[in-house]
């Protein structure tokens, strides 16, 4: 028995949302009285693999072979399940994102298990194995018990904190042969350079309150103010205006996102919208309308016109980064 | 071209939602239900394409009969027949089983699901039933081409996109983007739809591998302090020393 981690890589790095997912992996391992096994595809440096004994990961199975260079949800899901058959794994833990939406039901079809996604928290108990997950768009909760042997979570960004339980770390190089394919990747684009709005730690986010897309340019700033780990994010209308673009679009049918901080600017709060933030720890909004809904939702507030109050909010940023 | 798209049968994203029987069951009373929003643009991006190059699309879904009025839109919007498999849908793998059960005794080239359900979020089913089938699955589709024999698909990745070719028969679960907007059902549709058949299968016997025990909501936030708009000295430092996220 023991937990297996999927730790996907982007362009053989990791991130923070990886080393959360080897922490809970963790939590559940020692709550099963087991280890954790974690399992990365792709070309991976065995220093950045290293990383993940550090948060728990004793034994690190890494395939590398060039038959996973393009992603396949066929080949991967029956890679990560056959490294689950190997290692015994009973639980296997994901991260909840695009990739882990492609392969995680498939495993749990070949593994035969109960799928939770958008877990929240490590399992409350483990016999009957019972975990809590986000419901109904984010206004809710759901206690959901898995009935099966085998168990799948994917847990969402930013719900565990990471800790450290560091392990010697032992490499494995794993191999798993694949089969023909009737899918085929015929082109690859990718946006390099800006942070995702999933991985944002600070959004600075937009609506149709302001007015035009060169107000943008005041959100822009704040993002710029903060740091690397902030990023501009916006509304559905903003983004079908084009102002924006679609990969920025946060909400019910967009991204959802789990900041530490969400500036909401010029942002009614409509359901749809709110939809894709309930995950940001601490909101503060910035509108003209004192009866938006968005303050209904939101931790600070401001009343006031964006174009007015972003200026002297970017200048109070600027002098507290300064002294800080 | 035979297209089976899936739907979910969800309560509209405006409602005030509460739940019933010691909290293990949503409460349906006095709510309104709709085509889930990630199935409704999957849908209609399948009736668009049916319309410029013809097949026929089946819209399915496993419920209880209260879900018919839903199936119904569905074929007002364009869909030339359905299926209700009579069951509960409590669990996704259970699910997935009798989609895939409606799959394997009528053959479809594509299967088409949306990214998620807005009431369970799970984003499985589609992927599950494409497992089951063994045929190839493409998660995450925001713009869909289905040629002769294959699908041209762009698949939403981190920062970017991919285009990928897969021949037919496949599962896709398609987002925002793979039509622009909803079809909005005409007159003459409605009025065709309660001509349409709707057929309804029983299910086969499987074993829920999950149940919801019990939800709950989360705790109301505290009032929203107020902060004034000449004073962001104030809010930042709020935002530092309280909030403690700068």
């Amino acid at each position: 028995m023991s937990v297996l981690v999927y730790t996907e890589n982007w362009d053989g790095q990791f991130k923070k949302l990886s080393f959360e997912l080897v922490s809970y992996a963790q939590t559940i391992a020692t709550q099963l009285s087991t280890e954790v096994v974690a399992l990365s595809i792709g070309e991976v440096s065995d220093d950045e693999l290293n990383k993940l004994a550090t948060y728990g990961a004793g034994k690190i199975l890494n395939i590398n072979s060039a038959d996973y260079k393009e992603f396949n949800a066929q080949h991967y899901s029956n890679a990560i399940a056959e490294a689950s058959k190997k290692e015994n794994a009973n639980v296997i833990v994901f991260a909840n994102n695009i990739t882990t939406r492609a392969v995680a039901p498939r495993v749990t079809v070949k593994l035969e298990a109960g799928y939770v996604s958008g877990c929240v928290a490590a399992p409350e108990s483990t016999e009957p194995f019972i975990v809590t997950k986000k419901a109904y768009s984010g206004k809710a909760f759901a206690r959901v018990q898995i009935k099966k042997e085998n168990k799948v979570l994917s847990l969402n960004q930013n719900a565990f904190g990471i800790t450290e339980n560091a392990k010697p770390a032992s490499i494995e190089v794993f191999d798993c042969a694949i089969e023909a394919s009737r899918s085929k990747v015929i082109e690859l684009k990718k946006n390099t350079g800006k942070m995702s709005v999933l991985d944002a730690e600070i959004l600075v986010s937009g609506g149709r309150g302001l007015k035009k897309s060169e107000n943008f340019s005041l959100l822009e700033e704040a993002a710029n103010i903060f740091g690397a780990t902030a990023t501009v994010a916006c509304t559905k209308p903003v983004a079908d205006l084009e102002w924006r673009p679609h990969s920025e679009h946060v909400g019910q049918t967009g991204k959802v996102v789990a900041p530490n901080l969400y500036f909401a600017v010029g942002i009614s709060g409509a359901i749809q919208h709110l939809a894709g933030i309930t995950s940001s720890k601490v909101i503060v909004s910035i509108n003209t309308d004192k009866d938006a809904p968005m303050f209904e939702a939101s931790d600070y507030g401001v009343i006031g016109d964006a174009m007015e109050v972003m200026p002297k909010l970017n200048e109070a940023l600027k002098i507290f980064k300064e002294n800080a | 071209m035979k297209i089976l798209v899936c739907i979910s049968h969800v309560p509209d994203t405006t409602a005030k939602i509460s739940f019933v029987d010691d909290n293990k069951n949503y409460n349906k009373e006095g709510q309104q239900f709709i085509i889930g929003p990630n199935e409704e643009l999957a849908l209609t991006s399948a009736i668009d394409i049916k319309e410029a190059k013809g097949g026929t699309i089946t819209a399915i879904t496993v419920g209880q009969a209260e879900v018919e009025p839903t199936l119904r839109k569905a074929l007002a919007m364009g869909a030339d027949d359905a299926i209700r498999v009579n069951a509960e849908p409590k669990d996704a793998y259970n699910v997935a089983t009798q989609i895939a059960e409606v799959v394997k005794n009528d053959s479809y080239d594509v299967v088409i699901t949306g990214r998620e359900s807005i009431d369970y979020n799970g984003g499985q089913v589609g992927e599950m039933i494409a497992e089951i089938l063994d045929v190839p699955s493409v998660s995450g589709v925001n713009s869909l081409e289905l040629e002769e024999g294959k699908a041209v698909l762009q698949r939403e990745i981190d920062g970017g996109f991919e285009k990928i070719e897969c021949e037919f028969p496949l599962v896709l679960s398609g987002q925002k983007g793979i039509a622009a907007e909803p079809k909005i059902p005409a007159m003459r549709g409605i009025m065709m739809a309660r001509r349409k058949p709707l057929n309804v299968v029983e299910p086969i016997a499987f074993d829920d591998a999950t149940e919801v025990l019990e939800h709950s909501l989360p705790e109301a936030k505290a009032a929203c302090t107020m902060v004034d708009a000449e004073n962001m000295t104030e809010l930042v430092r709020l935002l530092h020393e309280e909030a403690k996220v700068i």
